[in-house]
């Protein structure tokens, strides 16, 4: 008998056979609670990389060392026993408080297990905001990366096209959800307006996204380099 | 049945000689009649505005009542473009090519608070502050988002509009550049120091352009 191509996924398939079925907890305490088993195995694998481990609402948050996150990562994705195989979201927080530093969030679902987890990198403000990016490991974190760039201005080492996703490539007010950005901007409306109506619209796009070639020569020196280099514009 | 010769007398004749088959009227009047009674809309939706559009456009309110069942999703045969919802910054661009593409005679509609003024609460950096700053606008209609009532009425004001147009009139279709050669050129600094900010946002100014 030959194997199935695809196999339907079963959320908790990988728990033991006699695991309770699931159901939705009541009472959940706002800290403390039951911990994933994922934070103490990371401890074990990662002796000094796990700087904290807080439970929030039933939930597990692991703040880690922004050095060795690629491989914490990595192995929580490939380990038999964790099997984190969805990355729902990437995002970052900034507070008010100026000395509290930037965290960068990664949040990791294991549908086998039916478990979460929640990584966190703190970043000082005043420093290069970097952190590695986890394109290699799901590729789902392109859009999420260059979203997270787009908003907070955080560099993701390691990801092959880190461009802006929201605003437009020439966009250059700086990143709108930092605590220093002003609401309205910081140009003045009528100098938004012009900058935006000098714009060619189909420019605003890449051409693997318009293919459109026409508007190849008011594309930004970089990105018809970038875009040059031999890359297939679609028909 | 069927290919039965047809009736001598079919109750209808028509003989120019003996019936009065003309009338007279204004060209003006025609042309505008005509002009208002089949305007073309370009949907250009956005959000939630674009939904009322759709129920304005639908059977229970039909739009088609006013020669506009025919939505033109080509602005080459558009007549009328109907705003309706906030329009980004990003978007901006698009809407005034466009409105560019569109032949003359044309007119527009800013459905909603968003497009007519930015609506307050978008008063932030990815927003335009009303898309009369972009394109010029025919009729507001307020609401957020309007009734298909309140649409329809500022349909109807767009036809009185139209049915008041004079073809002698060549500065309603004629699109002007800003000529900085011209007398009667202001600066937009100069505009900026004379006139008032207007729109929700204190930082829309009148020379946004």
């Amino acid at each position: 008998m030959s194997e199935p191509s695809f196999l339907p996924v079963l959320a908790g398939h990988a728990n033991a056979g006699d695991a309770p079925a699931p159901t939705t907890p009541k009472k959940v305490p706002h800290q403390g609670g039951a911990v994933n088993p994922g934070a103490a195995a990371l401890e074990a694998r990662f002796p000094g990389a796990v700087h904290r481990v807080d439970v929030v609402w039933g939930e597990t948050t692991v703040i880690v060392a922004r050095e060795q996150l690629a491989d914490i990562v990595r192995w929580l994705h490939d380990d038999p026993s964790q099997r984190y195989d969805y990355c729902s979201d990437i995002t970052a927080v900034e507070f008010r408080d100026m000395e509290r530093p930037i965290e960068v969030v990664w949040h990791l679902r294991s549908i086998p297990f039916r478990r979460f987890i929640r990584l966190k990198v703190l970043l000082t403000k005043g420093e290069p905001l970097v952190v590695p990016s986890v394109y290699g490991v799901y590729r789902g974190a392109d859009w999420l990366e260059r979203e997270c760039y787009d908003m907070f201005g955080i560099r993701f080492e390691g990801h092959p096209d880190l461009r802006r996703l929201l605003m437009w490539e020439q966009y250059k007010e700086g990143f709108p959800l930092r605590k220093d950005f002003p609401l309205r901007g910081r140009f003045s409306r009528s100098e938004q307006l012009r900058q935006i109506l000098a714009q060619n619209p189909e420019a605003k796009y890449s051409m693997e996204e318009l293919s459109v070639i026409d508007a190849f020569e008011d594309l930004p020196p970089d990105m018809r380099q970038r875009l040059g280099k031999g890359e297939q514009v679609g028909e | 049945m069927g290919l039965d010769t047809r009736a001598a007398d079919t109750g209808v004749s028509f003989n120019p000689s003996q019936q009065e088959s003309w009338v007279t009227t204004r060209l003006d009047f025609l042309v505008n009649w005509g002009r208002a009674n089949s305007l073309w809309p370009m949907p250009f939706g956005t959000a939630c505005c674009a939904i009322e559009f759709m129920a304005t456009a639908a059977s229970k309110f039909d739009l088609a009542r006013f020669g506009m069942e025919r939505m033109s999703f080509s602005p080459r045969q558009a007549d009328v473009l109907i705003c309706a919802g906030r329009v980004p910054f990003k978007l901006a661009p698009v809407i005034r090519r466009i409105w560019q593409q569109m032949p003359q005679p044309k007119w527009s509609i800013a459905m909603g608070a968003c497009a007519s003024t930015g609506n307050g609460i978008f008063d932030n950096y990815a927003v335009v502050q009303g898309i009369d700053t972009i394109i010029p606008v025919d009729v507001y209609v307020p609401g957020c988002p309007p009734r298909p009532e309140a649409l329809m009425y500022g349909i109807m004001m767009l036809q009185k509009k139209i049915m008041n147009e004079r073809m002698a009139d060549r500065s309603l279709r004629h699109e002007m550049e800003p000529d900085p050669t011209s007398k009667l050129y202001i600066p937009p600094a100069l505009i900026d120091e004379m006139s008032e900010n207007f729109g929700n946002s204190v930082h829309q100014t009148r020379s946004g352009l």
